[in-house]
């Protein structure tokens, strides 16, 4: 490994009071509106692949989701893409499902996530296999995304495995989970998320909002538990290339909850895919206003190229530039 | 069987109640067990046990019963079988993303939970299973823990 790139996967120093050394919790405690997105992992050995789908974001994000076999479906692994993205200097959030591997491989991939630079991991159940190209799949499910939540703070914070045995030096990393709450129980999904930061969140991304109503009255008991003061909260938004998309994800994608009207609106659209981006940039701009909303997380699966000027168009970067690969200046 | 599993979640307050009493008798009888061998009786209780919890919870004696604390509604009949709540694929109306015609078994124990004197108790977190523990009684490891609980007197709660 040449020396550029060994420096830039090492991270700045951890802040006191912080967890970990990475700019998405340096952004979010600075009290800034952060902004992440998702990468689509790709179907190849190619390293070149993930490094242009990541610059596709460059200046825009405050941090890049590596998913993990997102939909049950194969793809180059979270770890994998972490371990490119971080020679670069991406700040990665490793996204860790429970589906497929055990409490051995996953202590053992955060140990090793960690090493090369990676601040943020976020700990998921994961979906089921039969949402995927490979139903057939042994489903792991060793732990659930509380139980993981628990063993990666402990690992931090006790210096310790799951088992007890010490840690030399432990993962510095900030913690997140997901939530959804669009979906039911409805009233049980605020002690949900209560439960989530009792396990160690420190932030959260939620499913994608297209119900301001219901996020509203979400973030209201979310409120009134005292709950946005221990966790930041980014919400989940994207766009939708058309009704008929929209239409099948909202019947088969588990746990997506569509509104008719957003699907009338698609419909009744001359040019449905930049409808659908509008419909993303209000969103974000009514979320951002919104108390006790710390950012957004875009999830544009296929139109990841969309990403900038959805960032741009919605204005709640501000004047605020997030770090890139060749920036000069290395502040938030 | 489905339907009894379902009536059970509708009779959480009564089961909670019941198995509190049970739970008592077992613990007076400690002395009675520990004469016999914990092991020697391991056999016939656990036998007991499964045809009880299978029949009423479609219980698949994971070892680590949380019966208590989740509505009595078994968590391990969950597809991923997740032991700390709804994962986020609830369909609408509370059906299961993997087994659609099933009902979700964490909406049914947040129902149930809602009844049951313990009801705050859906709210711990729960670790993940101990796998070495798979197909033993729940009952005689959660009896003798809450003995030696009670002995060196130091604090917790789990059981059902």
């Amino acid at each position: 490994m040449d020396k550029t790139s060994q420096d830039l996967s090492r991270l700045p120093p951890v802040l006191e009071g912080h967890s970990s050394g990475g700019r998405l919790e340096r952004v979010l405690r600075a009290g800034h509106f952060a902004v992440t997105a998702e990468i689509a992992p790709p179907d190849s050995a190619d390293a070149e692949e993930v490094y242009q789908r990541a610059a596709v974001f460059d200046g825009y994000v405050d941090a890049i989701n590596a998913t993990d076999g997102s939909g049950a479906n194969c793809h180059m692994s979270s770890v994998g893409v972490c371990s490119l993205l971080t020679r670069r200097g991406y700040a990665m959030v490793m996204q860790v499902s429970c589906r497929d591997k055990n409490r051995i491989a996953i202590q053992g991939d955060v140990l090793g996530a960690s090493a090369m630079g990676v601040a943020n991991i976020l700990c998921l159940t994961g979906d089921g296999v039969q949402a995927g190209d490979q139903p057939d799949a042994k489903p792991v499910f060793d732990l659930d995304c509380m139980s993981l939540l628990q063993m990666v703070s402990s690992m931090r914070d006790n210096r310790q495995f799951l088992s007890g045995r010490k840690l030399t030096s432990p993962p510095q990393v900030f913690l997140g989970a997901a939530a959804n709450p669009f979906g039911p129980p409805l009233d049980y999904r605020p002690l949900r998320l209560q439960k989530k930061i009792e396990a160690g969140a420190q932030f959260v991304q939620t499913q994608y909002c297209f119900d301001l109503d219901l996020l509203q009255a979400y973030m209201e008991r979310v409120r009134d538990l005292g709950l946005t003061e221990r966790c930041y909260i980014l919400i989940g938004v994207g766009p939708m290339p058309s009704a008929k998309t929209a239409a099948w994800i909202r019947d088969n994608v588990p746990g997506v909850h569509i509104p008719d009207a957003i699907i009338r609106r698609l419909l009744g659209a001359k040019d449905q895919r930049e409808e659908g981006v509008r419909i993303c940039v209000e969103m974000i701009q009514a979320v951002k206003e919104m108390n006790g909303v710390h950012g957004v997380h875009v999830m544009a699966y296929r139109q990841e190229e969309r990403v900038p000027e959805i960032i741009s168009a919605s204005g709640v970067l501000g004047g605020r530039k997030p770090w890139y690969p060749g920036m000069k200046t290395d502040h938030i | 069987m489905y339907a009894i599993r379902r009536w059970s979640v509708r009779h959480a307050r009564k089961l909670e109640w019941l198995y509190q009493r049970f739970e008592g008798v077992l613990l007076f009888l400690h002395p009675i067990w520990l004469w016999l061998g914990y092991d020697r009786i391991e056999k016939p209780i656990r036998a007991t046990e499964q045809f009880v919890k299978e029949t009423m919870f479609d219980c698949k004696m994971c070892g680590s019963c949380v019966l208590s604390q989740t509505g009595m509604a078994c968590p391990m009949n969950c597809p991923k079988e997740l032991r700390n709540g709804p994962c986020g694929g609830v369909r609408a109306h509370g059906y299961c993303e993997v087994k659609p015609d099933m009902r979700c078994v964490w909406v049914e124990a947040w129902e149930g939970s809602q009844r049951m004197r313990g009801s705050e108790k859906i709210q711990l977190v729960q670790p993940p299973v101990a796998q070495q523990h798979r197909g033993r009684s729940s009952w005689l490891r959660e009896i003798r823990r809450k003995r030696d609980e009670r002995f060196f007197s130091s604090a917790g709660s789990s059981g059902g």
